[in-house]
């Protein structure tokens, strides 16, 4: 049985993408336009974007890095910041408005299309990627770790105290002549801490109705557009010659850089386009989440990510999808919405929600345990 | 191979200095002594201790392994949590009188090193030796795993809120007074019971035959195992040890901070790891040196600048020393590393 399915010529990988695209296409479609799946799916896109991210930087160039909360949250201030009342001072009281259609274009605040805001969400990203990246240059190993750790942790700090920075006179002091860019007044302050920037703008695309909070299946469908965009980016950077440069410098640094691999401008590559998709995300996940606070970006969500990408095959793109998947769910439906039911079904009195972290991290050691090179490993050759 | 800054080690002690001194010409300047400045260091020394003990357990384990074990500042943090539940059974409370106590503390401390110690060996038995040929990375995931369950354990024991916990060396009790500079009770008994574990984990790494055998297992573990040594129980001990350290670390913490809870041990495990590469990894003495400095850069931070920006400060301070020690301050090369 086995021989004979081995001798069937194997389906062509392009309509496997194409069948794979469609079914994911179809799926909001078979639940209500509401149901709690999709929102859990969409954030699984969401993480996904992030974790793909992540793999250009420890996967690609093995490059550990526990700070990667640090993009999230620079694409998700960018959202909120150009698409809010935050800002409620820009223009004077009466807001800056860029491509946007009612109600935001009758708002206070900054208030920008969705897709230029992915763009500077990106822009700002690379640029932190970049600059994090300057000062693990000359570390080896693990150190790399914990200077990106550091970063992550004084970013997030700087978010939740944000409400205590006022940059509006110094912006308004040095920028505010520039033409394009709003003044601020006097009283803006960088974050709004742990109280959030909210509400945050709603997508609000070209040719289509402004999304809604009721219908989710848009929601989706533009997180998936933005997952495939980011596949297709990484699949093609992987067989480039920087994605082959990346796996170079990880395999054997001092090989590498003998073969003629530029170390400095290679890394910092790395890590400017692993930050770049975490920036996509946060700007999408400012919007879907309607808010941006400085709870959200903490240490233990690097790590989250990072399990995501270890857990489904560090270095693999399809692993990092299925990792991203896996992790996403067990922890928005097989924690609290599957197994918390079993203890009743079984006649059992006990909150099996009180074990949820046990839970979760019991399904860390045993999927590792198992299968230590990942749940699809990375193939190389 | 890249080219930076080279920093002689004067004007790295020099920038170490920077804040604290400013803060003394500060103190001199408006009460006109040093006595504010002294009080922190003193507080930040006995803190830094604590930090140290768990850093040591880091350093020990990375130095062999080279394995980042996230869930040692929870299994800190379970020796706290014995710890805690020793006094009960022992009866041990603010009206037991002093030679009881002190018998009583020795062996809630014995217990609760015992405790952490042999949960720290069975959780490298049953997540990272069956990783040891496995990618780099995996035991880095099993150990994140270990330590969400021990979180859950701490916060099932005693809820998700802080306890306190009998102050029964009166912590803030002032010992003695030198120069303006007061000395408590707190202060003395974290570093009093630090410096003989430290003394003594040095003198047993340096100079006993099992010492001798964890310094080659770091090395080299193929070599070390050609010659004669157990490299897993090796490993083992390395990890009994930083788990000794851990539970003693924590019964100090229980009762320096007089509160504990389920999330102390993320935190500690946080500054400790920090500590450990400031030092730099692998380094014993690296590791004390990094957890002591954590300290005062706290105190001072906490004091003078605002608790809420002290983890940037603290940060800060790794990002600068990394840039120009890119090995940590006494960093040697290690395997991976080198």
């Amino acid at each position: 049985m086995t021989a004979a399915l081995r001798k069937l010529p194997r389906p062509d990988d392009r309509v496997l993408a194409a069948l794979a695209i469609a079914a994911g296409i179809a799926l909001p479609f078979l639940f209500g336009s509401g149901s709690p799946f999709i929102h859990d799916a969409i954030l699984a896109l969401s993480y996904m974007m992030m974790a793909l991210g992540l793999n250009v930087i420890v996967g690609f160039a093995g490059l550990l890095d526990l700070g990667y909360v640090a993009f999230f949250a620079i694409g998700a201030y960018t959202m909120g910041w150009l698409g809010s009342n935050f800002f409620s001072g820009a223009g004077g009281g009466e807001g800056f408005h860029l491509l946007v259609g009612s109600p935001a274009a009758e708002m206070p605040g900054i208030h920008v299309n969705f897709l230029i805001v992915i763009v500077v969400a990106v822009i700002f990203t690379t640029i932190a990627g970049i600059l994090i990246g300057l000062p693990t240059l000359r570390l080896r190993g693990d150190y790399i770790a914990i200077v990106t750790l550091a970063f992550g942790e004084i970013i997030g700090r700087i978010a939740i105290n944000g409400d205590q920075i006022k940059i509006g006179p110094i912006w308004d002091a040095t920028l505010g002549r520039l033409p394009l860019l709003p003044e601020l007044g006097a009283e803006a302050t960088l974050t709004r801490g742990k109280q959030g920037i909210t509400p945050v703008d709603k997508i609000d695309l070209p040719l289509l109705d402004p999304f809604t909070s009721l219908d989710l299946r848009a929601w989706y469908l533009i997180a998936l557009a933005l997952v495939l965009v980011v596949l297709f980016v990484n699949l093609r950077l992987r067989d480039s010659r920087l994605g082959r440069a990346w796996v170079a410098l990880r395999e054997d640094e001092v090989a590498a850089s003998s073969m003629g691999i530029p170390l400095v401008k290679t890394k910092l590559l790395a890590y400017g386009t692993g930050a770049a998709f975490g920036g996509v995300s946060g700007a999408l996940l400012g919007s879907y989440l309607n808010t941006v606070s400085a709870d959200q970006f903490q240490f233990s969500f690097s790590i989250f990510i990072l399990a995501m990408v270890i857990l489904g095959g560090l270095g693999s793109i399809w692993g990092v999808v299925v990792g991203a998947i896996l992790l996403s769910f067990v922890n928005t439906w097989l924690i609290p919405d599957v197994l918390n039911g079993v203890p009743g079904q079984l006649g059992l009195d006990f909150d099996l929600t009180q074990l949820s972290y046990a839970i979760f991290g019991f399904l860390l050691v045993i999927v590792m345990v198992l299968r230590p090179e990942g749940v699809i490993p990375e193939r190389l050759g | 191979m890249l080219a930076g800054p080279r920093v002689s080690t004067a004007a790295l002690i020099a920038f170490l200095l920077v804040m604290p001194v400013s803060f003394g010409i500060h103190d001199l300047a408006t009460d006109g002594s040093l006595s504010h400045l002294g009080n922190n260091l003193v507080a930040g020394l006995s803190n830094g201790a604590i930090w140290a003990l768990v850093a040591l357990g880091y350093t020990l384990v990375y130095g062999i392994i080279e394995l980042i074990n996230f869930a040692h500042g929870d299994v800190f943090m379970i020796g706290s949590f014995v710890a805690f539940a020793l006094f009960g059974t022992l009866g041990l409370g603010l009206a037991t009188a002093v030679p009881l106590l002190i018998g009583g503390l020795l062996l809630t401390l014995a217990i609760s090193a015992i405790a952490s110690g042999a949960l720290n060996t069975m959780i490298e038995r049953a997540g990272y030796r069956p990783l040891r040929d496995a990618p780099r990375l995996a035991p880095l995931i099993t150990a994140v795993g270990f330590s969400f369950i021990l979180q859950n354990v701490g916060l099932l024991w005693l809820g998700g809120s802080q306890q306190g916990v009998p102050d029964l060396i009166s912590s803030q009790h002032e010992l003695f007074e030198l120069a303006g500079v007061s000395v408590t009770n707190g202060d003395a008994l974290a570093i009093l019971t630090t410096a003989p574990l430290v003394l003594a984990l040095t003198f047993f790494i340096s100079r006993t035959r099992t010492g001798k055998a964890m310094r080659a297992t770091a090395q080299d573990p193929d070599a070390a195992r050609l010659m004669g040594i157990n490299v897993d129980s090796t490993i083992s001990l390395t990890f009994l040890i930083g788990g000794l350290l851990a539970g003693a670390a924590g019964l100090i913490y229980a009762l320096y901070q007089t509160t504990i809870w389920f999330n102390q041990g993320f935190t500690a495990g946080l500054i400790a790891f920090t500590a450990a590469v400031m030092g730099g990894i692998g380094n014993l003495r690296g590791a004390v040196l990094g957890g002591l400095l954590i300290g005062c850069i706290q105190q001072i931070s906490d004091n003078r600048i605002g608790a809420e920006w002290t983890p940037a400060i603290v940060f800060g301070y790794l990002v600068l020393i990394m840039v120009v020690r890119p090995r940590g301050l006494l960093g040697e090369e290690t395997r991976q590393a080198g």
